[in-house]
This record gives structure tokens, C-alpha cells and sequence, in this order.
């Protein structure tokens, strides 16, 4: 059988047999305890600039970013940048409990339908789970609230997210999935598809030269919520 | 497996250097690649630290790959995954064709992957019925062509503006005759609506993974298109390619060598999409596969293990050493002759295809040791490569001239008296014939050498032993 091949063949350049006991619970120590490696400094800042990194970095790699003061704001926010961008006022949006839960009735000519993502789809709203400082990531786990394909299929994507949602470096984040999620299927915590999204999407493949819109988002919009008194400016 | 011609490698080199297309390609893409890594590296202080800590992530998953793999199935498994442990590359191309069938799969999308190019598993597909359509850009034009890609992470690296725009016309014959193609962002446009229907329409998605995650049971892939993502996430069957060092034990593990790729690759801090897929989709979910396959190939990578060419089963994929060496630099990527070109294919190919097909990759380094000094989890390529050669000589598969040449400077070298009259008056002659000139553009009985390259002529001064003499005696 293969897997005895493969593995027999790897024991034999190893000059071993298969790990002994005591070997095997220290490796899985290792799992265990998932230690870090060396985090660069950049994202090892006070909580403000953390944030501005994090929106420079997304600026940086072509995504926009609008900081908004609440939740209140964002049907005013979503249909004013609509209509800058020439785009109709209508969106696909995820079934996502705080977005379901904004109060929609000041812009009523805003259509929303909260489902997963169609061929056609011109513009989603997906809601962020965490953002990444250190390279201005987002990061979408699939659920039933998150469907991946509205992070794929429309040509524009605008984002949900809280700025209290905001950590420095991915190990952060590693650690708040680990803390927060429960798979119902595994009973672990890992989401069947987790995204880190940095950017819209691109290719260099012709000339070694970038051009934005590939097959993902042409536009990637990030409605930040300030809803961090301690990370203001200034405050 | 894909047609080797990597024992042609100097006809193929020598075609490459005279084919005017390739070297305006080659040249225009080289520079941007050096320096949007160089410029990365720059904004983050702690790279070179990095590089170590990569190294010893990848030596201590492979000092216990055995755990590791283990690990990594059990997880997929958890999950609701199946992993099909596959020794060679024939094993690898029946499972994916059982387990499309099983599917009923008329077409499969696929997101890039070498794995699939070293089983030539398109080409499997299509000799039972099934249409596979290749969607990273670069892939898909290769696809049109029906050629091989010539870069690891580029795969049209060879091509030029013009030779898109005269395949696309080629090919997509239903679209109008006189559309016009102004800029690259025109090609795209229309690679995106055609693809499109092909990502809806598909049975299954194969893709590659850059990483197996043995804590989560995840495979990784790591893009900037987003076509990975639409090939993984539509169809109801995800087939994952990965090769068995693809593994590493954590989350944490990943991310440090996350760090290093996109720079060391593109020069970006990070690529745009960087996606875990673990297992089936779960209850309630509104999308994502229903079934979810790894693809675990070995062709031959347990036998490296233990041996000199272990290292090279740290290498991540980036392509660094390839965008920064000077032969790379001139020939392309075809010339290598198989699936892997540059110095990373110059180790590797020997392993995975003999040392008799692929003997002439390994004398193709001028071992000006760049490709080590940008390797993000420092493979020493150089000395992997002098390995080769010296298997090569003991193996006598070295061409005869060669070896009667380098005997005859064996027997000068042992002899150092000799040697160095026999080199001051090599030199001496040499200086004299330059007269200044530089550099010489042929030799006799050196023409095979001179063709692709000028041989410098020696300053005046004599010998480096003469010199280094006179410079002690002067005291510097």
C-alpha cells in the first residue's frame, strides 16, 4: 500500500522505525502549544497607530478604506459610495446577524439581498471577522453568516469592520480563532475555508506587469467602524 | 510524466539565445522581479532572521515527516476529508481520474499547480473524456498554446504582450474580429468573462497547495487572481495536488514561512489571497465543495530524505533563485528540458527524472551563488549542484573530452611548480592577444564556450599567485 511505502521509505532515510513514544508527545507538545516564531516589530505599536498601519497597508496594496463612526452610518455610507463608484444601488450581502441588525430605513432605495454570491452579483457586503496590521489582511472563516463566494464572484466587494477587530500580527488572530470558534463538524476551531484577503485581486502574469481586476474583485472598499474610544487619534 | 528534454539542454540553450522573441521577454521581466524583492526585504528589518527560522521550521518537519504526514491525514479525516497517499506520479493520475469519474465530471477547472505539470495529469485527463481547464491567467494562455510553463510562479514568463493578444484572437473565435486590445487590462477583461463560465460550469476543482497544515488538516494556497479561490470553492468535488514536503506542524509555522514567500516570490508583503481549506462543507453552510480530496505524491521525494539532497525538500516554490540566475536570466525556463527550470529545478530534476536524463542542469551555474543568497529557507544550491556533478563524473557520464581535460589539469594542479609556469604563461599570452581589449569574443577549441558568452582577458599583472606575491612583498 502506498501510505506504508511512503512512510517506510521516509523511516529508512531517517534511520528509524516509527517515532518512539516519548518522542511522539513531545511533537505533539508541539502541536499543543503551537509556539510562535519571531514577529516583526512593525505591527508592535500603540493601539491608534496599529490601526493606521493597518489602513495605509490596505491603501498600499489598492484597497480603499472609509473610517465610519457607527453602524448607523453604513447605509448612507454604502449607497454614497455607489454612487461615486457609478455603480446601481443594490448588493448582495452576508446573512450576518450585525449586518442583518442595521437599520436599512434611511436609504430605502438601497435593494439588499443577504444570501450567498451569483454569477451577476455586481457588489457584496461581507462582514470581516478580523483585520490583520501588519499587512492590512482581512480575514473571512467561512460559516453559514460568511459564505466565501461573496469574498469571489461580484466585481466589487465593500467590508465590514470593527476597529476593536483589528490585531497586529496573524498570530493574534491564530490565537482568537482558537479562543472563539467551535467547528460543529470536527469540534476543533478551524472554519472549512478560511480567506485572508490583502487587497483586490490581481495578476502580473502578462509582462511580469500588474493589472488589478483578475477573477476576484476589481474593488475591495473597507467601512472601518470606530468603535474603539481608546484608538481615535489623539484619544 | 511530461516529455524530458533536459539531456538536450545545450541545443536548447543555444536556440534559446537566438530567438529574438524570448530574450525581449526575458529581458523586460528580469529587472522588475530583483527589484520588487529587493524593495520588500528592505521594508522589513527582520528578513534575514526569518530566513533562519524558515530553515529550521522546514528541517524539523523533516527530521519527522512521518508524524507529521500522519498527523496532517488524520485531520483531513476529521474533517471529512479523504487523503490518497500516491508513491508515484501514475498512482497520483488514476486517483484523480477515479475520483473524477466517480463524480461524473465532464469538465474540471484547476488553479495552478506544478504538481499537476510533474504528473502531466491535463494530458491523463483528456485521454479519458474529461475537459480540464487551466484558469490562473498565465496557466491558461499556456494552455491555449499548448506549450509548458517556463517559470514556476510565471508561467507565461516567455511571452510577450503581442503573443497574447495573437492567441486570444486565435482562439476565441466568437468574439468579434476587430476588437481592439489597447492595454494588458484588455487581455485580462476578456480572460475573466471567458473563464467566468468555466468556473460555473465545472464538476470538480483540482488545485495545488503551497502548504499542508498538520494541526488543522488544511491545505494552503496562496494567489493573487482569486482563480484558486473560485476553482476550490464552486465545484462540489476540491481535489488538492500537494507533494509530501508540502507539510509543516502549525498555524504558527505557516506564518513565518508566509512571511517569506510573497517576498521572496513576487515582492509582495503579501499576497492577495492566502485561503485554508479544511475539509467538506458544513451543515448550514451556503457554499463550498461537498466533498474535499488531498492528493499526498511522493515520486521519489522519500528517497532524498537521509541523503546530501535532503535540503532541497525545504524549498517553498518561490522562484527567487531562478528571477536572480544569470543562466535562468538568458535561456528561460524551457531549455531546462522538464517541469522545474532554474537552480531549484537543477537540483531537483536529477532526483525525480535520473541523472542520466537530467546530468547537463547541474553544469548549467556558473555557481555564482546567487540563488543561495535570496533561497528564503537557504537551500545551499551551489553545493547540491557540485553533488550532482560529482555523481555525474562517478558515474561516467561526463563526455570524454571533459574528463580527459580535467585529468589533464588534475595532473598540472598536483604539481604546483609546474602549475603556476604553465599558468604565467597561459596568462602572459593570453594579456598579450587581448591587447586591451577586454574580453575575448571567441577562442579556438573553446567555440561551444565563447557562443554564449565573452571570456574575459586577463588584467595585466600576471597570475592571482604572482600578485598575491608582489602584494605581500609590498606589504598590503
Amino acid at each position: 500500500m502506498s501510505r506504508e511505502a511512503i512512510l517506510g521509505a521516509i523511516r529508512r532515510g531517517l534511520k528509524r522505525g516509527p517515532l518512539p513514544a516519548d518522542q511522539a508527545a513531545m511533537l505533539n507538545g508541539r502541536l499543543a502549544s503551537h509556539p510562535r516564531h519571531l514577529i516583526p516589530a512593525r505591527s508592535r505599536v500603540p493601539r491608534a497607530e496599529q490601526i493606521a498601519l493597518f489602513v495605509r497597508n490596505v491603501e498600499k496594496e489598492f484597497g480603499t478604506v472609509e473610517r465610519i463612526p457607527d453602524l448607523a452610518a453604513v447605509p448612507a455610507a454604502i449607497t454614497d459610495y455607489l454612487a461615486a463608484q457609478n455603480l446601481p444601488a443594490r448588493i448582495v450581502m452576508a446573512p450576518h446577524p450585525e449586518l442583518e441588525g442595521i437599520d436599512w430605513s434611511s436609504r430605502p432605495m438601497l435593494e439588499r439581498e443577504a444570501r450567498r454570491a451569483q454569477d451577476g452579483d455586481q457588489v457584496s457586503l461581507q462582514h470581516a471577522w478580523a483585520g490583520v496590521a501588519e499587512t492590512g489582511t482581512l480575514f473571512f472563516p467561512s460559516d453559514p453568516v460568511r459564505p466565501a463566494t461573496l469574498n469571489l464572484l461580484p466585481d466589487t466587494e465593500i467590508v465590514l469592520l470593527r476597529a476593536s477587530a483589528i490585531v497586529g500580527a496573524y498570530e493574534e488572530a491564530w490565537d482568537r480563532l482558537r479562543a472563539e470558534r467551535k467547528d460543529t463538524l470536527t469540534g476543533g476551531w478551524m472554519p472549512r475555508n478560511l480567506m485572508l484577503v490583502t487587497g483586490p485581486s490581481r495578476s502580473a502574469d502578462i509582462e511580469q506587469t500588474l493589472e488589478l481586476g483578475a477573477h476576484g474583485p476589481r474593488r475591495l472598499h473597507v467601512l472601518l467602524v470606530e468603535d474603539e474610544p481608546a484608538a481615535q487619534p489623539g484619544g | 510524466m511530461v516529455q524530458v528534454t533536459s539531456p538536450a539542454f545545450k541545443q536548447n540553450a543555444a536556440r534559446a539565445l537566438a530567438d529574438p522573441g524570448l530574450q525581449k521577454a526575458l529581458g523586460k521581466a528580469k529587472g522588475a522581479f530583483l527589484q520588487r524583492r529587493a524593495d520588500a526585504v528592505e521594508r522589513l528589518p527582520e528578513f534575514e532572521r526569518l530566513r533562519d527560522i524558515g530553515r529550521d521550521i522546514k528541517n524539523h518537519t523533516l527530521a519527522n515527516l512521518d508524524f507529521y504526514l500522519e498527523t496532517f491525514a488524520a485531520n483531513v479525516e476529521r474533517a471529512g476529508g479523504k487523503v490518497h497517499w500516491c508513491s508515484t506520479a501514475e498512482d497520483a493520475r488514476n486517483a484523480v481520474l477515479e475520483i473524477c469519474r466517480k463524480a461524473g465530471a465532464k469538465t474540471v477547472t484547476k488553479g495552478k499547480s506544478m504538481i499537476s505539470e510533474e504528473m502531466a495529469l491535463n494530458d491523463h485527463l483528456e485521454a479519458h473524456g474529461i475537459v480540464p481547464v487551466e484558469t490562473d491567467l498565465g496557466e491558461y494562455i499556456i494552455q491555449l498554446r499548448q506549450e509548458h510553463p517556463s517559470h514556476i510562479i510565471a508561467p507565461a514568463f516567455h511571452l510577450n504582450r503581442e503573443d497574447w493578444e495573437a492567441d486570444f484572437r486565435r482562439m476565441h473565435t466568437d468574439l468579434p474580429a476587430d476588437r481592439v486590445f489597447n492595454e494588458r487590462r484588455d487581455i485580462l477583461a476578456e480572460a475573466r468573462t471567458k473563464l467566468r463560465q468555466k468556473f460555473l460550469a465545472a464538476d470538480v476543482g483540482i488545485t495545488g497547495a503551497n502548504f499542508l497544515i498538520a494541526e488543522t488538516g488544511s491545505s494552503v494556497i496562496v494567489t493573487n487572481e482569486g482563480n484558486g479561490d473560485l476553482t476550490q470553492t464552486l465545484p462540489r468535488v476540491h481535489i488538492a495536488l500537494a507533494s509530501i514536503e508540502k507539510v509543516v506542524p502549525t498555524l504558527e509555522d505557516a506564518t513565518s514561512l508566509l512571511r517569506l514567500l510573497a517576498r521572496s516570490a513576487t515582492g509582495q508583503d503579501f499576497s492577495v489571497y492566502t485561503t485554508f481549506s479544511t475539509g467538506v462543507r458544513r451543515e448550514g453552510d451556503l457554499d463550498g465543495p461537498e466533498e474535499y480530496h488531498v492528493i499526498l505524491l511522493d515520486n521519489g521525494r522519500s528517497n532524498m530524505v537521509g541523503t546530501e539532497f535532503q535540503e532541497m525538500l525545504r524549498c517553498i516554490r518561490c522562484a527567487a533563485c531562478m528571477n536572480h540566475c544569470p543562466v535562468y536570466g538568458v535561456t528561460g525556463g524551457h531549455a531546462y528540458g522538464w517541469v522545474y527550470p532554474g537552480p531549484m529545478g537543477s537540483v531537483l530534476t536529477p532526483t525525480l527524472v535520473g541523472v542520466d536524463k537530467a546530468g547537463h542542469l547541474p553544469n548549467a551555474s556558473t555557481f555564482c551563488g546567487r540563488c543561495e543568497s535570496v533561497c528564503p529557507v537557504k537551500i545551499p544550491l551551489p553545493k547540491l549542484m557540485r553533488h550532482w556533478r560529482e555523481r555525474e563524473f562517478e558515474r561516467h557520464l561526463t563526455p570524454a573530452t571533459a574528463r580527459s581535460n580535467l585529468a589533464l589539469w588534475a595532473w598540472f594542479a598536483k604539481r604546483p611548480a609546474l602549475y603556476r609556469a604553465a599558468t604565467r604563461a597561459a596568462i602572459g599570452t593570453l594579456g598579450l592577444l587581448a591587447r586591451g581589449k577586454g574580453a575575448f569574443k571567441a577562442m579556438p577549441l573553446a567555440g561551444g564556450w565563447t557562443k554564449g558568452r565573452d571570456l574575459p582577458a586577463p588584467e595585466p599583472g600576471g597570475t592571482f599567485m604572482a600578485r598575491y606575491a608582489k602584494a605581500r612583498r609590498n606589504g598590503r
